[in-house]
């Protein structure tokens, strides 16, 4: 009998291909690597410089998401810069074999909902991007996490990457969410409690029943943030709901292979008894729908709370913080997050930008019509996600109430292209930082759940999505 | 990748909790293809103002701390996204190495992999330290060899990765490193399950 393993243990095993002994890093293989234009072109030239190949194209799948604009598509690409950096990754992409979801594609979307999507995101693999919120796709079961450009050499190189070891830490949910209380609102609620750099080091496994009853877009929803709380990856074990969505999807396996493959991913879940190197209980009946009100993603609150002073930071660092948060978000300690106006929402991101996502925002809209001072838009996350919601009604839905209905892309979360906050203006944004400057030069961010965006988007203000009607 | 052995030079003192990638590199300098250049744009929303004029206080814009060559920090710095231009802006500044409480995982990597030295120290060490560069004349000296900080009146060490520190003081390139078990990756595909997707 083998000593009871953790998912993540067992995973990482998996894929050793050389064992460094614990003086050195493990080497790992990769089971695919997800590519976008902005961190791979240095790569793709390094690998030039130094004659090198791209070893496993097959394992490789590219897209453009962070530049793309989202509109006037048919005019091509305005800024001269994004343009060249887009066609850099399709020569890249064309010279070295690999397939691109170029942005003709209707399959080109961020580069984290495409992957699950084309159900090419399983259970018990290795996948990385140079890209932070690769942690997404560890609602599948799979260790997958962010890397820079070196290392995007590197693993276009060998397929594989030396990695320490991360610690463990198990995050357990239990109990039901209440009604209007989403996963977003689950991560942040975490976020808050274990601070952006409480995750630092470790490899967290989301567990508990309020874990388990969320479909795969919560799901991915709080793996993706898990960066967000300066983890390694996040990850969930994989189940029947895990299987039911990856049935007959693109890439998926078929046949016998399916047979095997949903064998192998049930073996997968830590056993009974693992331990972890730190395990945190939270009670989903405590969580409320959340409002961040600072420049990280730590500094949020519940929308029936208030913006809080700095006297209430007992750490100076933490507290200088919180003051030049509140000098950069025009904020005065004490006001009730409710009474806080809004200018403008995002409806997207990697976070947020998936079907269903779109759906839960477009049925509490019907009927209703954003606020007048409000500017609204919904960036889907993908062109299938874009056609589903199309072929769904939810576009006239959401164009009825005055939203603008765009072309899928990162867009306004972190404003790579033109769709960027003016100085001042205040977001309402299902994306997942409120970092200065993130969303535009002097752009004010609250995270929030799609439904809380929505209903501020009417409201012109946040409102307690749980009490509105 | 440069060898480090012996860094001195003049500290910037950015005492700051949680210095964000966004914050050290704007997301609009991202679009270049090119690896070098990034420098210019370090800490850019800080550095100048809407109007794209200098903000004169701003640490790194002070005649004072032109030279500085060892950037100290509060906890977590480097948080947020994996773009690698965050390290490379810094270095291109003219920057060997960071000082901080702690770092963000793939900043931390990110530095390593490029041969910029991250140096973590305690909350106090770096508040001391922090106090010191308020004087530019005072220089700091980190020896990677004895994982040693000195600057006039301090003197702390420093725990690094052994690896890391080999690599960094070899100038080693990682892939080569994992070239040499081809074989080892070529024998793990052999056994890989027909399951796994592959397009
Ligand atoms: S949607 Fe935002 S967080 Fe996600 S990949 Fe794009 S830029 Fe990054």
């Amino acid at each position: 009998m083998t000593a009871p393993r953790t998912m993540y243990e067992k995973i990482w095993t998996d894929h050793v291909v050389r064992d460094g002994g614990g003086n050195e890093p493990d080497l790992l293989y990769i089971d695919l690597h997800l590519v976008h234009e902005v961190t791979s072109p240095q790569a793709f030239e390094a690998l030039e410089l130094t004659n090198r190949k791209v070893r496993r194209p097959d394992l490789t799948l590219a897209t453009v998401d962070h530049g793309v604009p989202t509109e006037g598509r048919a005019l091509g690409i305005k800024d001269p810069l994004s343009k060249k950096q887009i066609e850099t990754l399709v020569d890249n992409c064309r010279n070295n074999g690999i397939e691109l979801y170029d942005i003709s594609d209707i399959r080109q979307g961020i580069v984290h909902v495409i992957g699950p999507e084309q159900g090419i995101t399983q259970p018990g693999m290795t996948i990385v991007c140079g890209d932070s919120h690769t942690s997404t796709h560890g609602a599948f079961g799979a260790l997958a996490f962010g890397i820079g450009t070196s290392e995007v050499e590197h693993v276009l190189a060998t397929q594989s990457l030396p990695q320490s070891r991360p610690k463990s830490m198990a995050v357990n949910v239990n109990g039901e969410l209440a009604t209007g209380v989403t996963a977003k609102d689950v991560i942040l609620g975490i976020i808050t409690r274990i601070g952006v750099a409480g995750g630092t080091g470790y490899v967290i496994e989301y567990r508990g029943t309020a874990i388990v009853a969320l479909s795969m877009a919560g799901r991915m929803t709080i793996c993706n943030m898990s960066i967000e709380a300066g983890a390694r990856a996040g990850m969930i074990a994989p189940d029947e709901t895990t299987f039911e969505y990856l049935r007959g999807r693109n890439q998926a396996p078929t046949g016998d292979d399916w047979d095997t493959a949903v064998e192998y991913w049930k073996s997968l879940p830590s056993d009974p008894g693992a331990t972890f190197d730190i395990e945190i209980d939270i009670d989903a009946a405590e969580l409320a729908p959340y409002v961040s009100w600072g420049t990280n993603p730590a500094q949020t609150v519940s929308v029936t709370g208030a913006v809080p002073s700095p006297t209430e930071f007992d750490d100076p660092l933490e507290r200088d913080a919180a003051e030049r948060a509140l000098v950069y978000m025009d904020l005065e300690a004490g006001t009730p997050i409710e009474e806080i106006p809004v200018d403008r929402i995002f409806l997207g991101s990697c976070t947020n930008g998936r079907i269903e996502d779109l759906r839960v925002g477009a049925k509490l809209l019907e009927g209703k019509t954003i606020h007048p001072d409000v500017h609204a838009m919904v960036v889907p996350g993908s062109g299938l996600v874009k056609l589903q919601a199309e072929e769904e009604g939810l576009d006239i839905i959401f164009k009825n109430a005055g939203f603008e209905w765009r072309e899928p892309g990162c867009s306004m979360c972190l404003g790579m292209n033109p769709d960027i906050l003016m100085p001042g203006e205040r977001c309402a944004s299902t994306s997942n930082r409120n970092f200065e400057g993130r969303q535009g030069r002097n752009g004010r961010t609250h995270l929030v759940s799609p439904e809380m965006a929505v209903a501020a988007a009417v409201a012109g203000h946040f409102v307690d999505v749980r009490e509105w009607k | 990748m440069e060898a480090i052995s012996v860094i001195t030079g003049q500290m910037a003192p950015l005492p700051r909790a949680n210095v964000d990638t966004d914050a050290i590199i704007p997301k609009q300098f991202l679009k270049r293809v090119e690896r070098s250049g990034f420098g210019p744009f370090l800490f850019y929303e800080w550095a100048y103002d809407e109007e794209g004029e200098l903000i004169e206080d701003f640490i790194l814009n002070q005649p004072a701390y032109a030279a500085a060559k060892v950037l100290v920090s509060g906890p977590n710095f480097g948080s947020g996204s994996s773009r690698e231009h965050a390290p490379w802006s810094i270095e291109d500044r003219g920057f060997a190495a960071v000082i901080a409480p702690s770092f963000a995982d793939i900043f931390h990597n990110n530095c390593i992999n490029i041969g910029l030295l991250p140096v973590v120290l305690t909350d106090d060490e770096v508040a001391r330290l922090t106090q010191i560069a308020e004087d530019p004349d005072n220089l700091v000296t980190i020896d990677l060899e004895d994982q040693t900080v000195t600057a006039v009146g301090f003197d702390a060490s420093f725990d690094i990765d052994p690896f890391a520190k080999h690599r960094l003081a070899n100038g080693l390139d990682n892939i080569a490193l994992a070239l040499e078990h081809a074989d080892a990756i070529a024998s793990y595909e052999s056994t890989r399950a027909p399951h796994k997707p592959a397009l």
